[in-house]
């Protein structure tokens, strides 16, 4: 592991401005350790070089999805992110996440992440009510795995940032709200799987994706998004061809 | 962009092809031995309802799968929406078949 | 800014996409000189002693293996997507596509 030499100091570019001023990019020189986050980066900058920076962060240990961040062109969190991982010479260029409105600074507005999220129909369809026993779920079923293999996911819209399909087609629903899609597709608990499979059959649904596979490269939970989209074109297709749904 | 029917003729398009696209690139290696001509390429193909059927089916699979390709490329890759992008690819598909099936019929009639 | 891209899967999508729309450049060209065969016979001769020359034969060699590239390309996309296999069974597959086909390919340019 590169360890910084002491007294040594790191040239860090970020990307400043809103919605409302045309961003720009700005370079501080900031201390090396041999301990560093990218985020501990962004953090000694807001304290000790420019406190009118914007970034978001809530957990620093990677629970929480609130950091990601684009770090030397690659969405990171950036509280699980060591400098001496991405230090790039001396260098390290810090952006908010691609493919999102920015609020400011490296603050990247969510809310048309989570918008998809709920197009997707990510959301459960009940089987039962809440005066019914609760439903046994067997956890071998291969269904019940399918399902199991994506629910891991704290929506931190990295592999939204790091997919070119999203760039090229805004109404595009990303990985992260169709790997959503799949897992309750696969729940033995939802009951509507044909609103599923409608939600992800539109003009921005899973037969978009040219699996290109950046959301299962990048993902930091080591997700496979890639292959849940795969699983939800291959229901869709099943259907088309009016076998069950 | 590609919804559930675009992406059907996509797909369906696409396992169409693949065994002619075999065939193709095996006569392409045979009939290059010794240099191609006219002659030999109309010796093989005229009057031939097989490589009618063969090349008349290849054209109509192309021609709606390059027509479905390029108008996603369009959309994503150079900003085209709307009617302007179904016109196109619309085009796109329409003169590649009307020149296709030219091509087929002045080689096998 | 710039977007690190150099997976595999990337470079497999981005060689999908550039073949294809190189394919689909060259289609209308193969379509019209094959049409010549019907209105100026003697045309698509001249054209076709072309195919002789050292630079043509190079450009052939790279149609071919655009088409090669995207009909492979494209089977794989299709087994990924339709075929509920593991990973590991689709490469043992791919593999003994890639292996049959070089062997009866081989067997084919003896053959003839």
């Amino acid at each position: 592991m590169h360890v910084a030499e002491h007294g040594s100091v790191m040239n860090v570019t970020v990307q400043r401005g809103s919605a409302d001023t045309p961003t720009r990019t700005e370079t501080f020189d900031v201390p090396a350790y041999d301990n560093q986050t990218v985020l501990d980066v962004v953090s000694w900058i807001q304290q000790n070089a420019d406190p009118t920076l914007t970034y978001r962060f809530a957990c620093r240990v990677g629970m929480c999805g609130s950091c990601a961040m684009m770090v030397n062109g690659v969405p990171r969190w950036t509280c699980r992110t060591h400098v001496s991982k991405v230090l790039d010479g001396n260098k390290i260029n810090i952006a908010p996440l691609r493919n999102l409105p920015v609020i400011k600074d490296l603050a990247a507005d969510m809310d048309p992440f989570f918008d998809k999220w709920v197009a997707a129909e990510g959301k459960h369809h009940p089987t039962r009510t809440r005066e019914e026993e609760i439903a046994p779920v067997d956890p071998q079923a291969e269904e019940r795995q399918a399902a199991s293999a994506g629910i891991e996911c704290i929506n931190c819209s990295i592999c939204y940032s790091a997919c070119d399909t999203v760039t090229g087609n805004p109404d595009y629903l990303g990985p992260a709200a169709l790997q959503r899609a799949w897992t309750l597709y696969n729940d033995a608990k939802d009951a509507d799987r044909d609103a599923i499979l409608d939600a992800v059959s539109g003009k921005g649904g899973c037969h978009n994706c040219h699996s290109m596979g950046s959301c299962t490269a990048y993902c930091p939970n080591e997700l496979d998004p890639l292959s849940a989209i795969a699983g939800l074109k291959r229901a869709t297709t099943r259907r088309f061809f009016g076998r069950r749904g | 962009m590609l919804d559930m029917r675009l992406y059907m003729a996509q797909r369906l398009s696409a396992l169409v092809m693949a065994p002619f696209v075999i065939v193709h690139i095996g006569v392409m290696i045979y009939a290059i031995q010794g240099g191609l001509t006219a002659a030999e390429i109309l010796g093989r193909t005229q009057g031939s309802l097989f490589w009618f059927l063969f090349y008349g089916i290849f054209v109509v699979a192309v021609s709606i799968h390059a027509a479905i390709g390029l108008r996603v490329i369009l959309f994503e890759w150079a900003g085209l929406k709307g009617v302007a992008l179904s016109v196109i690819s619309w085009g796109i598909g329409l003169v590649l078949f009307a020149m296709g099936a030219n091509a087929v019929w002045a080689v096998t009639a | 800014m710039k977007v690190a891209r150099a997976h595999p899967l990337w470079l497999a999508y981005i060689l999908h996409r550039v073949s294809g729309i190189a394919l689909a450049l060259f289609l209308p060209l193969h379509f019209w000189v094959l049409s010549l065969a019907l209105t100026d016979a003697a045309r698509l001769d001249s054209f076709l002693t072309l195919t002789e020359m050292p630079l043509v034969k190079l450009a052939e060699f790279g149609l071919v293996f655009l088409l090669a590239v995207h009909l492979f390309g494209g089977l794989r996309l299709l087994a990924m997507e339709w075929l509920p296999w593991t990973a590991p069974q689709k490469t043992w597959a791919a593999a003994a596509v890639a292996g049959s086909l070089f062997v009866s390919g081989t067997f084919f340019l003896q053959a003839i």
